[in-house]
């Protein structure tokens, strides 16, 4: 029985505000097999990028832990000393973000940013810094290495700095990465080849990912599991196949309804009425429940935990045995 | 490159004409240049001969062309005060305003910059909100306040440094220097002071505000989640990010260091060109002012430009797109 | 399990209006932040007490019947040789300096107020323009802006004086010398609302319901005005707060170089200046103490700007 990469348990993490303690992510636990791709997806607030961002350990204050475990192969890293966690950002855990532009420092060129992340982690000298960083450049696909690991950041095309910065964050030979929405800022024809090198550098590492968006059809090519949030709380979470092709939840349904399929014979997309509630505004019980066509008795009152079902968990009243009888 | 660098001179120089333009119509027109130079018994024919001798009938832009002409090579006409050539005023006195500045500049510098990126780091700790107060106090109280309550506490109080003066100076060439004597040294303490005061507190300022924007940039959060030092994050990418745009911010100031010398050099005698500004302004003495104006200008101007290609030098997105656009 | 739902205050809609106003996160701030609050009091405080001077101020320093030279060079109050009727001593004329502050404070104060109405007034309608028109006007407006901002407020205002005296001579009186001076003060500060107010036109300008104000055919001062304008009050107002502070500053050093208001209507300034004679010979009163309420008064209105630029930027709420 292998030990999990990354295992969260009861996660929760708050901002303190004059108004009270809001709470962007509630309750929420996942593991990640080693090499594993976990999707975690939902819409724009559901909590996935802070989610991302707790576990590596770049919450800005106020926001803050509020209470649960994290756990990076057993060892609980969830409030260790800043240096100690400095020493795994980057060396264990690699984080890539949304923008590749902003994410690189314009005034550097690559090379020394590489050999800069390199030299940080790892014992070697400065020449060894530049050999490497100039195959990891090979690895991604920058054609002509050895020249344009002197380049500067806005000399790359959009896909290229994508690239570039997922060298970076492979730099220092990271266990788990966590990719927040790596692919939103670029263009739809390099989207597929970025997801595609993410997913071969991580299987030739040996890496897991976290891989955070809120598109599902690259969750649905990529991904072995996925996640689906909700208003800070996983609805449901199970094998990529399963939740896409038999989706429990009733949020997951309108979600896999409301993406285009060209060979579909449809006449309108599925649209799931409403907008996710803001933080200062979360629905008691199940938060899903104002917007949810299956709503019933227990729904408004009483929060559902995630159980199992079948090969998938889900946290829905409409699958516990004794639960469901009512809603007949 | 080339096409932004000719470009640039080419607005210096606009900005230069427009300049001299507004200095000539002073030069020319505000004041009398004849009524100044007479006595009041010269009689209508005499001045009426005086004026087309010194080519006051002739066509204007020819006026303006001759103004122009005469100022490029350092001629720019007697002094109402002094019936003097102003070019032997300005000389005389241009040393002195520009140590005076250098050294203002060099304090707030040395001082405003680190302090800068103290209170950017340490946000809450108490010197931060100390020197921020005290910051705020810099560029409240105006110059020659400033000025004041440190003779009063140093010169007039303790006794210790003096509150007039420029102290023993010693001629090198054109260039006379208080530097190099105990009393040079002693008397520039407090008027750089005053001087650099406010320049000090709007440098820390700046950088604190500069890099507390920088700080919050993805980039930033790129390179933590890398697993860098706080040293390597703070000192290598954060600061070498804020510098860039606050030294083009203090090199521009260093204009105005030379405008508020003016009040410096009021309050404490310093014998410099901002001093005898004031004293034009004060007796309308016109070819001073007008040739202060351009003076400076020029400075101002020059300034600007090797400030703008400074900036194209250090930040490589402006060098590369100028190259190829 | 039920979780308990989120333990947030209710909405301030539901409170009463009072609560609710007190509510409002900018007037929340302001009272969050005590110096800010200290700031606000110490303000008002001045500003009543320069413009109330004719009422409380003890003597009328301008009166010739009231002043005189046997009262003259006398110290504050409290010292050996002082007199319990001039507070603060006198100055070389025998006027009571407290109420020459009051008079003065008065006087900084108007003059910094009108010279920033001025500049405002200028910058928007230049601004307003240049982003609405574009074009050659726009290229002329900005190319003036840039050519007025290599030079320091100091110096402008400095040849703008030099240039009135030097066309008037002595022939100027009080009244010239008071607006000569709100002009330059004014003219040497539009630069910074013209562009902000520029960029906010220029931005405004492609907007829906401008497009539409102009399809019903409204003139296109009245689409500025009263649609473009109320969008732009907000940096207009953070600009005007810094700019009040640094005309004040600019006003009392004109006064100090002797090229502002004169000693027969001392502003703050001019007073220090009169007082600067005096250092030395220890009579400190005459330039201390108006150099004490000058600084106060420029403090807190720069802490006034920045507590009001931090409420406004969106950025940090």
């Amino acid at each position: 029985m292998t030990e999990p990469v990354l295992s969260v348990r009861n996660l929760r993490v708050e901002f303190p505000t004059r108004r009270g303690t809001l709470v962007a992510v509630d309750d929420v636990s996942f593991d990640i097999m080693p090499g594993e791709v976990l999707g975690v997806v939902g819409e724009s607030g559901a909590g996935k990028s802070l989610t991302g961002t707790a576990i590596i350990g770049l919450i800005e204050p106020p926001g803050r832990i509020g209470a649960g475990e994290i756990r990076l192969k057993g060892e609980r890293i969830d409030h260790l000393p800043p240096e100690r966690m400095r020493r795994i950002r980057g060396k264990r855990i690699g984080m890539v973000f949304q923008d590749p532009l902003t994410s690189l420092n314009p005034l550097y060129r690559i090379g020394d940013q590489l050999s800069e992340t390199i030299l940080t982690h790892t014992d070697v000298d400065a020449g060894e810094a530049r050999r490497r960083a100039v195959a990891l450049l090979a690895e991604v696909g920058i054609p002509a290495p050895q020249q344009r690991v002197d380049s500067y950041p806005h000399q790359f095309s959009g896909g290229m700095r994508q690239r570039v910065v997922l060298a970076l964050a492979l730099a220092a030979g990271p266990e788990l990465v966590i990719a927040d929405e790596p692919t939103t800022a670029l263009d739809v024809s390099v989207q597929a080849q970025i997801i595609a090198l993410l997913k071969r550098l991580c299987r030739e590492h040996g890496a897991a990912v976290m891989l955070i968006t809120h598109d599902m059809g690259v969750i649905a090519e990529t991904a072995d599991r996925v996640a689906v949030m909700y208003a800070g709380r996983i609805a449901e979470i199970g094998p990529v196949r399963d939740v896409v092709k038999a989706p429990l939840h009733p949020y997951t349904v309108g979600l896999m309804g409301s993406i285009p399929k060209p060979d579909a014979d449809i006449d309108r997309l599925v649209q799931i009425p409403g907008t996710m509630p803001r933080l200062t505004a979360i629905p008691g019980g199940c938060p899903f429940h104002p917007r949810c066509p299956r709503a019933f008795a227990p729904c408004p009152t009483r929060r559902p935990e995630l159980r199992l079902h079948g090969r998938a968990e889900v946290a829905c009243w409409l699958f516990e045995p004794d639960m469901a009888e009512a809603a007949r | 490159m080339l096409a932004f660098v000719i470009r640039r001179l080419l607005q210096a120089l606009l900005v230069m004409l427009v300049v001299a333009l507004i200095a000539f119509t002073l030069f020319r027109f505000v004041g009398d240049p004849i009524n100044q130079m007479v006595g009041i018994e010269t009689s209508v024919e005499d001045r009426a001969r005086l004026r087309e001798v010194l080519g006051l009938n002739d066509p204007l832009p020819v006026q303006f062309g001759r103004f122009v002409w005469n100022a490029l090579h350092f001629d720019f006409g007697i002094s109402y005060q002094f019936k003097t050539p102003v070019i032997d005023l300005i000389g005389e006195r241009f040393p002195a305003t520009m140590e005076l500045a250098l050294v203002s500049a060099l304090l707030s510098l040395m001082l405003g910059i680190p302090l800068g990126v103290y209170t950017a780091l340490n946000r809450r700790s108490w010197l931060s909100q100390l020197l921020l107060a005290l910051s705020l106090f810099g560029i409240s109280l105006p110059v020659f306040l400033i000025g004041i309550l440190l003779i009063f506490a140093f010169a007039v109080s303790l006794g210790v440094l003096p509150a007039f003066g420029r102290g023993e100076v010693v001629r090198l060439g054109f260039w006379t220097t208080g530097l190099l004597t105990a009393s040079g040294l002693r008397a520039i303490i407090l008027p750089a002071i005053t001087l650099g005061l406010f320049q000090m507190a709007l440098i820390m300022r700046l950088v604190r505000a500069e890099m507390l924007e920088v700080l919050r940039t993805d980039y930033i959060k790129f390179a933590r989640a890398r697993g860098l030092t706080d040293r390597a994050v703070n000192f290598g990418h954060a600061l070498k990010n804020t510098l860039v745009p606050v030294v083009t911010i203090a090199g521009l100031q260093f204009g105005s260091i030379i405008a508020f010398a003016i009040i410096t050099e009021t309050v404490f005698q310093w014998p410099g060109m901002g001093l005898l500004f004031l004293k034009a302004v004060q007796n309308a003495d016109i070819p001073v002012m007008s040739a202060y104006l351009l003076l400076v200008a020029a400075i101002f101007v020059a300034i600007n430009l090797v400030v703008d290609l400074l900036y194209v030098a250090i930040d490589p997105r402006i060098r590369l797109e100028t190259r190829s656009g | 399990m039920d979780a308990p739902s989120q333990p947030v205050k209710p909405d301030a809609r539901s409170q009463g209006r009072l609560a609710a106003f007190l509510d409002n996160d900018i007037v929340y701030s302001f009272l969050r932040s005590k110096v800010t609050v200290v700031a606000a009091a110490v303000t008002l405080v001045i500003v009543l007490a320069a413009f109330l001077s004719p009422f409380i101020a003890p003597h009328d320093p301008f009166d010739l019947r009231q002043v005189s030279l046997l009262d003259s060079h006398m110290p504050p109050a409290w010292a050996a040789e002082g007199d319990r009727r001039f507070l603060l001593g006198t100055d070389d004329q025998g006027r009571d300096v407290f109420s020459t502050i009051l008079y003065g404070a008065r006087i900084s104060l108007i003059v910094g107020v009108l010279a920033v109405a001025f500049a405002a007034a200028l910058g928007i309608v230049l601004g307003l323009t240049a982003g609405y028109v574009g074009g050659a006007v726009d290229s002329l407006i900005m190319r003036a802006a840039d050519v007025q901002l290599t030079f320091p407020a100091i110096l402008i205002a400095l040849l703008i004086d030099g240039t009135v005296r030097a066309l008037f001579g002595e022939g100027r009186n009080e009244e010239m010398v008071f607006w000569v001076l709100v002009v330059s003060i004014g003219l040497s500060s539009w630069v910074a609302y013209a562009r902000t107010v520029r960029g906010s036109t220029l931005v405004e300008k492609n907007k829906d319901y401008v497009l539409a104000a102009r399809l019903i055919g409204l003139h296109p001062a009245v689409i500025l005005f009263r649609h473009v304008l109320p969008n732009v009050i907000g940096p207009v107002l953070v600009i005007a707060t810094i700019n009040l502070g640094i005309a004040i500053i600019l006003e009392a050093t004109l006064s100090f170089l002797g090229v502002g208001l004169p000693p027969t209507q001392p502003s703050l300034g001019t007073m220090i200046s009169i007082g600067n004679k005096f250092l030395f010979s220890g009579e400190w009163w005459i330039a201390i103490f108006p150099g004490i309420t000058l600084a106060v008064l420029v403090l807190a209105v720069n802490l006034l700007g920045d507590w009001l630029r931090d409420a406004l930027n969106p950025k940090l709420r």
